[in-house]
């Protein structure tokens, strides 16, 4: 073990908070085996063996959107020839097709629309929840939370409750990218500050709204900066307790104008253990397979990970960036991968109820 | 017997065939991960971690063996089924070498018309340019040999004159006469194999050896495989590296076999399992200088992580590559990739020399 390691591992065993200084430390190192292991230990001792995944199905009702995040390359302005937006047959018709599929939540971002009214979003929330009541709608970034309260000249109470009212769930954590301004400047500068995102979070947690955070990284940030993200998210947790699950998303370069490889399996790697480490007020850490990959996704469950995310079917977003991995994962290879991995894998709904478990065939 | 216990005696480089299985059963994967790293460091303390840049020339895809893992084979006659021209040769190796490749690995299928004649004229087109020559696995020069009517040892002899630089250490598949007979069992037994290697050895001519896993085999049958390579090695020394791989099931006979397991895949081959083989490999063979990672089978993401788990060579370019692609896998790497995949694990990368021996 690396010596500069070791008060780490002995605040990790007694449980104690870990410093932005410690979590940098983390970000640096090379001793993967030792993040690994310290981030396991953190890890079982919240959620035992279980790895959890969900039966849901994504849907990005439009690309058309008024930002211009040099990051991304999902985001279309109307007039181009690949932009598009879902008729609210399109949405029903993949809500339908989940609901055969025995999937448990739509999970729904898009692009922030310069035509589409408010209502839209509620009325779209009201035809789902009505249609399919058993199926939990876990929907809208802050980021376009805070454009619904600006096109609609609401205020952000009055958004959520609506949304609410309509049949909203709970939401996603996207948007958060990161947090520090010098950062976000350079990657998306008409996003909302991170400020504005926490406060968002906020009210949205105050309205009784579950929701997740993320971190995007691999792209121009410094490790510094992603401490910082971190940072304030566990601080606005501890006020609040409203996130459930924290989700680093791995930077894909193509088709977007900042200049950079993938990310490696080990930068992969100590984004979720560190995270696990450091955000010790969360109970999950996500690691979408989508993003890093089915193979580092299944690594991952060594390194502090206890869920998968789930079977998506459609995804678009980190597709248009050049994605690898599938679109589309069956419950039978979301239970072998867990299980390969010797852990318990566990169905659950978007607020971590168990909806089934299955027996373990051979413990690691 | 506990697994601390047998990764006591790994370390010590004693450890027998059951300590080598049940680490690969029950030894946490850090605790693997950490005494890889260490016998990795004790082998290469300077952190180096070696690629080759060259390219894969696979002759012919018609194959007598029929292998039920493979998905890259044809019978003579198919529609698909080649057999490489001079010309499409000679463009090939002009390719690799304005690329700066420095070596051809030359393998191909056990084609019914071709004996030791066909196989020399081969390597001649080939050593025209200048160029490294890594071909022919024991499988094939068997085949050669016994078409022919000479023996294994002629056909080397033949071979080496002909210019071969060295033999890769494909077709070892799992040495366990057991696991072949259900995946390979019209491919020369283990013994045949190792028979192959011992006369290269001996005469000089440097080899690889491999290990495909996660088909059917048991974590026992991994053991025994690297045991047995291990003492070979130790009888010759003329392995110069080892390159454990996982079964692609994609277009295979073997992955609709209800012998292989369901859920798209089986004991170890999964990425969990492959950091395990790969780390109990640097353990057992540590007579053996050079442990590959497969960025070819796993990704590049899973080979970076294969560099804390005892491997200290990320193979090669792979300017083409066509038998794991029949499987519908194919991963790409550049040398830039690869080399600032080598920096980010805290690496230095090397070029290999062209006169080493590689897969």
């Amino acid at each position: 073990m690396e010596p500069s390691l070791r008060d780490i591992r002995d605040k990790v065993e007694a449980g104690r908070r870990l410093s932005g200084e410690d979590a940098l430390r983390l970000f640096r190192t090379r001793d993967v085996h030792t993040v690994g292991e310290m981030a396991d230990f953190a890890n079982r001792r919240k959620n035992g063996d279980r790895v959890y995944f969900i039966v849901n199905r994504h849907i990005n009702p439009t690309n058309v959107c008024v930002n211009r995040c040099r990051f991304c390359a999902f985001s279309k302005s109307r007039e181009e020839p690949l932009a598009y937006t879902m008729t609210m047959d399109e949405i029903l018709r993949r809500a339908d097709e989940a609901r055969e599929q025995n999937a448990t939540e739509l999970h729904i971002v898009g692009g922030l629309h310069p035509d589409l009214p408010f209502d839209f979003y509620l009325s779209m929330l009201r035809t789902l929840s009505e249609r399919h009541p058993g199926m939990h709608i876990q929907g809208f970034t802050a980021v376009e939370i805070d454009y619904f309260s600006r096109i609609s000249g609401l205020p952000l109470d009055e958004v959520i409750r609506r949304l609410k009212e309509a049949g909203l769930g709970s939401l996603p954590g996207g948007g958060a990218e990161i947090f520090a301004p010098e950062i976000r400047n350079a990657i998306c500068p008409e996003k909302i500050p991170g400020e504005r995102w926490l406060e968002v979070m906020e009210a949205v947690h105050a309205a009784g709204l579950r929701s997740n955070a993320t971190m995007l990284y691999g792209h121009v940030e410094t490790l510094e900066s992603r401490v910082d993200h971190l940072q304030r998210l566990r601080e606005l947790q501890d006020r609040t307790g409203g996130f459930q699950a924290f989700i680093p998303l791995a930077f894909h370069p193509k088709n977007t104008e900042i200049a950079k490889g993938y990310t490696t399996g080990l930068e992969d790697l100590l984004s979720l253990a560190v995270a696990r480490l450091f955000l010790d007020n969360f109970s999950h850490v996500k690691s979408f397979w989508i993003m890093v990959g089915p193979k580092i996704a299944q690594i991952s469950l060594h390194f502090g990970v206890d869920d998968i995310d789930g079977t998506v079917v459609e995804e678009r977003i980190t597709h248009a960036a050049g994605a690898q991995a599938g679109m589309a994962m069956t419950v039978s290879e979301l239970v072998a991968m867990i299980r390969q991995a010797g852990r318990v894998p566990v169905e659950r709904d978007t607020l971590y109820n168990v909806i089934r478990e299955w027996p373990a065939e051979e413990a690691r | 017997m506990t697994w601390r216990e047998s990764l006591g005696r790994a370390l010590e480089g004693s450890a027998a065939p059951e300590d080598a299985a049940l680490l690969l059963r029950e030894a946490p994967l850090f605790d693997l991960g950490r005494a890889a790293d260490a016998v990795r460091r004790r082998i290469h303390p300077d952190g180096i971690v070696t690629y080759i840049v060259d390219r894969n020339v696979n002759y012919t895809n018609i194959c007598v063996c029929a292998c039920s893992f493979c998905a890259f084979y044809r019978e003579k006659g198919a529609p698909d089924a080649y057999l490489l021209s001079d010309e499409g040769l000679s463009r090939k190796i002009e390719e690799t070498l304005a690329l700066g490749g420095t070596q051809i690995l030359l393998q191909g299928g056990l084609h019914p018309d071709w004996g030791i004649e066909e196989a020399v004229r081969l390597v001649r087109a080939v050593k025209r340019h200048p160029i490294r020559l890594h071909g022919f696995s024991p499988p094939e020069i068997w085949h050669f040999a016994s078409r022919s009517g000479i023996g294994v040892g002629e056909a080397i002899s033949r071979l080496m004159e002909a210019g071969i630089d060295s033999i890769p250490g494909g077709g070892a598949e799992i040495l366990d006469d057991e696991v072949r007979g259900l995946i390979s069992p019209r491919k020369i037994g283990w013994k045949q194999w190792a028979a192959v290697m011992r006369e290269a050895h001996r005469r000089g001519l440097p080899t690889s050896a491999t290990m495909m896993f996660g088909s059917v085999e048991t974590p026992e049958q991994v053991a025994t495989h690297l045991v047995r390579v291990r003492d070979l090695q130790a009888e010759t020394g003329g392995f110069t590296s080892f390159i454990p791989w996982t079964f692609q099931p994609g277009n295979t006979a073997l992955s609709r076999d209800p012998r292989y397991g369901t859920g798209g895949g089986n004991g170890l081959g999964h990425p969990l399992g492959y950091l395990r083989v790969l780390a109990v490999s640097r353990l057992l063979l540590r007579n053996v200088s050079r442990l590959q990672v497969s960025w070819v089978t796993m990704g590049a993401k899973v080979a970076q992580l294969g560099l804390f788990f005892g491997g200290n060579d990320f193979g090669s370019t792979m300017i083409e590559e066509n038998v794991v692609a029949a499987a519908g896998v194919s991963f790409r790497m550049s040398e830039e990739e690869i080399v600032a995949t080598i920096r980010d694990a805290g690496f230095t990368p090397a070029r290999r020399e062209a006169t080493s021996c590689s897969t």
